[in-house]
């Protein structure tokens, strides 16, 4: 009975490392790391899936503020991993997910779809909400695509800043008008110039030679020279003088 | 006990993420303290606690509801963890019967304090037994497991395990016995 009892006894615990080891190795828990972004650091969160967050850390202040904002219990770690750095490197600086991986798996079905077909949106150009609703198949979601993108877990790497108001304005962005113009001058674009077409009304451009029209931002529409470029207020005009939709940007109605 | 079994498994069935810290923390205890005393150093016990949950969390997310509400959660957490005490054996050296003359250098200072105490002698004397032995008796009297649940863990038959069980005590007894004549 001695033995039994002694045996018994042998009993402890598990150091406090298990748990947390073990959270971040299920990827119930995520880690997070400060990497050089586009025009600022960013903090970028992962787990075993892929990429969780992604913000800029002057929206977050200081790093210690970001498990506080994070949805998910997140644990610091000395940096961004070797199966994720690279893919994440060039995924900002070419402004393509690439074949980074995110994980949107605690997202909603509608949120995952209008990021992801965000996300197929090159750097450079830009779409309005209205493209992103009628591509995703809910034409009527126009508001609910901007609040779904207003609170995208990943910014910069999937580019809701490169979605504008239907008007053609550069609207709203979740760090501020000014970051979102920053973001899109650093890929190209200038807001100025997107600003002043959607002043005079113009929605698409098209080309008289070959007879498509095109978002203005799109790569096709800015390989037309001013001599054939021809601006349209809207599709239906566009439609009735004969144009059809780029095929590539496929502007919506 | 066999209330709060049911019910981990059953909030594991409806919600994996949800329930899976809750089963880490109801058992990372038991399973650290049965692995330390199957394996060497601390910080391989402390690995393989981690590694054990990390596999069980990966096979319970390809299981159907039904079957997770089914298992024997404990004995099916030691088969896994069994396993990974094994392998890391086979990638260790040989463990010394006795407590060396010289001090082991390849062991950090929790360990050295460890050997100091009475807690160490028992380290000692488990490792002297066959894998076998040794992993009956410390699932038995060290984690609590039934004699069911440790033959599943272990693939052994529930005799085979009592017997095993029985043998380890003679010996740890006939090991106290002599160091206490001496």
């Amino acid at each position: 009975m001695r033995i039994e009892q002694a045996l018994s006894e042998l009993a402890t615990t598990a150091p406090a490392t298990v748990l947390a080891g073990v959270m971040v190795g299920t990827g119930l828990w995520d880690e997070y790391a400060v990497f050089a972004g586009p025009t600022e650091p960013v903090i970028v969160a992962w787990n075993r899936r892929g990429v969780t967050a992604c913000v800029p850390l002057s929206a977050v202040g200081e790093e210690a503020a970001f498990p506080g904002r994070h949805p998910r219990p997140a644990r610091k770690a000395a940096a961004v991993p070797r199966r994720i750095e690279g893919r994440l490197r060039h995924a900002l600086e070419s402004g393509r997910l690439g074949d980074l991986p995110v994980d949107l798996s605690a997202l909603g079905d509608f949120q995952r779809a209008v990021l992801e077909k965000c996300a197929e949106i090159p750097p450079g150009e830009i779409r309005p909400y209205g493209w992103v609703a009628a591509e995703i198949g809910s034409p009527g979601a126009v508001r609910a695509v901007g609040t779904a993108l207003g609170n995208n877990p990943v910014p910069i790497l999937i580019p809701c800043h490169r979605v504008v108001r239907s008007d053609g304005r550069i609207g709203d962005y979740a760090y501020g008008t000014q970051m979102k113009r920053d973001l899109l001058v650093a890929e190209g674009v200038d807001p100025g110039a997107v600003e002043e077409t959607a002043r005079r009304n113009v929605r698409f451009t098209g080309s008289d030679t070959t007879g498509i029209y095109c978002y203005p931002t799109c790569r096709h529409a800015r390989r037309v020279g001013e001599t054939h470029k021809v601006e349209f207020h809207s599709a239906a005009e566009a439609g009735s003088l004969g144009y059809r939709p780029c095929k590539v940007c496929r502007p919506a109605a | 006990m066999e209330a709060v079994i049911a019910d981990i498994r059953h909030e594991l069935a409806a919600d994996l993420d949800g329930a899976f810290p809750d089963l880490v923390r109801s058992r990372q205890d038991r399973i650290f303290s049965g692995v330390l005393r199957m394996v060497r150093h601390h910080a391989d016990a402390a690995d393989i606690t981690q590694e054990t949950f990390i596999r069980a969390y990966r096979a319970l997310g390809g299981y159907e509801p039904a079957r997770i509400e089914a298992m024997s959660l404990d004995g099916w957490l030691w088969t896994i963890a069994i396993n990974l005490c094994r392998n890391r054996g086979r990638s260790r050296s040989p463990v010394p019967a006795t407590i060396p003359e010289q001090p082991d250098r390849s062991v950090g200072p929790e360990e050295l304090a460890l050997r100091s105490t009475e807690e160490a002698r028992w380290q000692q004397r488990l490792l002297a037994l066959s894998p076998a032995q040794r992993a009956a008796v410390v699932l038995r009297h060290v984690v609590g497991l039934g004699y069911d649940e440790i033959a599943e863990a272990t693939g052994r038959p529930v005799g085979t395990v009592k017997a095993d069980v029985h043998r380890a005590l003679t010996r740890l007894r006939r090991m106290v016995e002599r160091e206490e004549a001496t």
